[in-house]
């Protein structure tokens, strides 16, 4: 075995699988079925594999974001504006961990806050502990989280700042949570709502051929000849400012869906191209099966691998469009909390040289979309385990 | 050929019909109309409009006649008097406000063009030859890494970077003096010591994926039979890879710049955002922000033209330098 940080682990981090690990090839591979062949490539991609945990990772902040989040996300302060990120002290004045007493205090020619931590007095901190209430999955209510204030009396909103806090004096950190949720499940809606799209008219082109296939392929190609950013905007700017929040998140995956089906579609004719004149269709065909039975029973389970491949390609676009529109603003507004309202705060430079944190946001962002990347490469190499890469 | 450059030429005009109706549609998209804004912006300065005045424009401007007369009649304007309507927020006619605006765009887009062809293509043959060399991990890497990035973060994290290291925040296209000012050498000269840093930016992704699709087209290339014997007969290694894999390897990086071309305008507009440049991005945003539909609509549309304009001269260069394609009769 190569050593764990050497450099031709460092460059079989790029292989794509296969070649280098003749061994594994014994009698299973006869016996498996095509999902375990799948797997096993998937897992042999490392880039890929790596990846897809810290995809994992961010998908249990979605999951879990009020539970991991230290304060309420909109409530502000501005006593508190540009706190710097506090740090977790271990073993200290009798608490296991603890965090020092930050005060602030406003300095009367900048009008900025100025804050100064006293490490002498530390504040406790517990694991589980009580903060605001919030409801579980909509369902269960709660107060607990991952970390809390020992001292449960103190106002709410001064607890820990892991990532420091904004100009109005929201938690970074919480925020960030926050918005994770809201960004990665608008990539999930839009990709379901473009998987729709794209099965049904891939399928159609792919299955019918002849006139239909070409004018649904010139109508792909004319969507794809056309810049989608301006029209994303475009569209956006007309919802009504009275509209919830609600309201926004799903009008605009539906826009942003309206436009990105068209690489599924094609990913989706290609293979009923490919498969419609196989012997398995046609015998379904010969038996009496309806036209949409031999489509959606018999012809699109065999390639799942292969959608779910190019839907995960498409899911960090989805995200990236959706943080550029509310970027812009012209997505998501405040109070909202999405990547890109939060990035909107650090399109400032000098707020953002000065207060550096306000960047991890982005960096987090910068995270999530390398490692959807990267996982959708990997699975798309893993899609179709017969082939010789 | 003439056959190959008909049916690009219809799929262009479907395709730019297409982006005028998607204007169309957009101006129209907000609640009330073009007479309703006027309304707003006269009894902004203090004069007053009554309901039978405002009746009497709206037939004025055909706003009481049923949508589709409304689109001919805009298309009419355009095309006939160049007209592309009126922006209430310049209080100037739409083609003034934005005509060096979209120049600039268009300059913008070109020198990305050549910068990713510039770029791309001499790293794509190196990361092909010298297969599994460091230099091609560290290209590939590079590439990935330059795809996944969207471009606006890229933009961000420059601005943040020259404003740390080099304490200036990169910004505009001109220096100061050379703001709304008649073209000049002079002023030439200024856009080229400015152009670099939004070009990099927006040109990262493209050049990544131009790499990438020269190398994998370089490597099938390479280990055809006409290489070998071009090699057997005693050519030089440089000189065989630059004549015969190479020119063939080029076409679909040209082809690929027609795919790039939307994907580029898109950026240059969100780019344009965050390095405030003076190109139609940041301007279409406080457009749409004012609700300045003709102004949003007019911008809309012209990109639309612009690209896929852009996307015909790709397929025609393509024509010219793929004799396959020119010669072959489908």
């Amino acid at each position: 075995m190569m050593s764990k940080f050497s450099y031709s682990y460092f460059m079989s981090l790029f292989s794509k699988g296969s070649n280098n690990q003749p061994s594994e090839r014994d009698d299973s591979i006869e016996l498996a079925t095509q999902r375990q062949l799948i797997w096993r490539r998937f897992k042999r991609h490392r880039l890929g594999f790596t990846a897809s945990i810290i995809v994992v990772l961010f998908y249990l902040i979605v999951l879990f974001a009020d539970f991991l989040s230290t304060a309420p996300p909109v409530d502000y302060a501005a006593a508190r504006g540009y706190m710097p990120p506090q740090g977790i002290q271990f073993f200290k004045e009798g608490h296991f961990m603890s965090t020092c007493e930050v005060t602030g205090e406003r300095n009367m020619e900048s009008f900025l806050m100025e804050f100064e931590a006293d490490c002498e007095k530390s504040e406790g901190i517990s694991l589980f502990g009580k903060g605001y209430e919030y409801k579980l999955w909509g369902l269960i209510k709660t107060d607990r989280h991952i970390l809390g204030m020992k001292d449960e009396t103190k106002d709410p909103n001064a607890w820990i700042h892991l990532f420091g806090t904004d100009k109005q004096g929201r938690d970074v950190f919480s925020r960030t949570m926050h918005a994770t949720r809201v960004s990665l499940t608008i990539g999930l809606v839009g990709v379901a709502l473009s998987i729709v799209f794209g099965i049904f008219l891939g399928s159609i082109s792919g299955y019918y051929g002849g006139l239909i296939d070409s004018l649904i392929q010139r109508f792909i190609e004319i969507i794809r000849s056309i810049p989608t950013i301006p029209l994303y905007m475009g569209l956006s700017s007309a919802f009504p400012d009275d509209w919830t929040i609600n309201q926004v998140y799903f009008m605009i995956t539906v826009i942003i869906s309206l436009f990105a089906w068209t690489d599924l579609a094609r990913v989706i004719r290609g293979r009923f191209l490919a498969l419609k004149d196989e012997d398995f269709v046609t015998a379904a065909r010969l038996n009496g099966a309806k036209t949409m039975r031999v489509i959606f029973i018999h012809m699109l389970p065999s390639f799942y691998s292969h959608i779910i491949a190019q839907a995960s390609l498409s899911l960090p676009l989805m995200i990236v469009t959706e943080t550029s529109l509310s970027f812009l603003g012209l997505g998501l507004r405040p109070p909202a909390v999405s990547y890109g309202v939060l990035l909107k705060d650090a399109q400032n430079v000098q707020s953002v040289a000065n207060m550096p944190w306000l960047f991890i946001p982005a960096i987090l962002v910068i995270v999530v979309i390398l490692a959807l990347n990267f996982m959708g490469d990997g699975i798309r190499d893993a899609a179709d385990p017969y082939q010789e890469v | 050929m003439l056959n190959f450059i008909a049916r690009r030429m219809v799929f262009m005009f479907v395709a730019l019909w297409a982006v005028t109706l998607i204007s169309f549609f957009i101006i129209n998209l907000p609640e009330g109309d073009y007479v309703t804004a006027y309304i707003a912006t006269l009894q902004a300065t203090g004069s007053m409009v009554d309901a039978e005045e405002a009746a009497n424009l709206r037939i004025f401007y055909g706003l009481d006649k049923p949508l589709y007369i409304q689109y001919f009649k805009w298309m009419n304007q355009i095309f006939l008097q160049q007209n592309l309507g009126f922006s209430f927020e310049y209080n100037q006619p739409v083609t003034n406000v934005i005509s060096e605006r979209l120049l600039l765009t268009i300059i913008l887009a070109i020198a990305c063009v050549i910068f990713i062809w510039v770029i791309a293509i001499p790293f794509g043959i190196i990361s092909a030859v010298k297969q599994y060399s460091v230099w091609d991990y560290l290209f590939t890497f590079l590439g990935f890494v330059g795809l996944a990035i969207p471009d606006f973060m890229i933009a961000l994290i420059a601005m943040y970077l020259f404003f740390v290291w080099f304490d200036f925040s990169p910004g505009g296209l001109f220096s100061p003096e050379y703001v709304g000012v008649p073209w000049s050498w002079g002023r030439v000269r200024d856009l080229i010591d400015h152009i670099w840093i939004p070009m990099v930016v927006l040109g990262t992704a493209g050049t990544a994926s131009l790499m990438r699709i020269t190398r994998a087209n370089l490597l099938d290339e390479l280990s055809k039979p006409y290489v070998i014997t071009a090699r057997a007969k005693g050519l030089s290694e440089w000189r065989l890879i630059l004549k015969y894999p190479v020119r063939l390897a080029l076409n679909p990086a040209i082809s690929l710049t027609a795919y790039i071309l939307p994907y580029l305008i898109s950026g240059s507009i969100i780019v344009g955002v965050v390095l405030s440049l003076p190109t139609v991005g940041p301007m279409l945003v406080r457009a749409l922000v004012a609700q300045d539909m003709f102004l949003a609509g007019g911008i809309i549309l012209l990109i639309g033209f612009m690209t896929v304009i852009g996307t015909f001269i790709s397929d025609i260069l393509l024509l010219i330098v793929d004799p396959r394609i020119r010669l072959g009769d489908s």
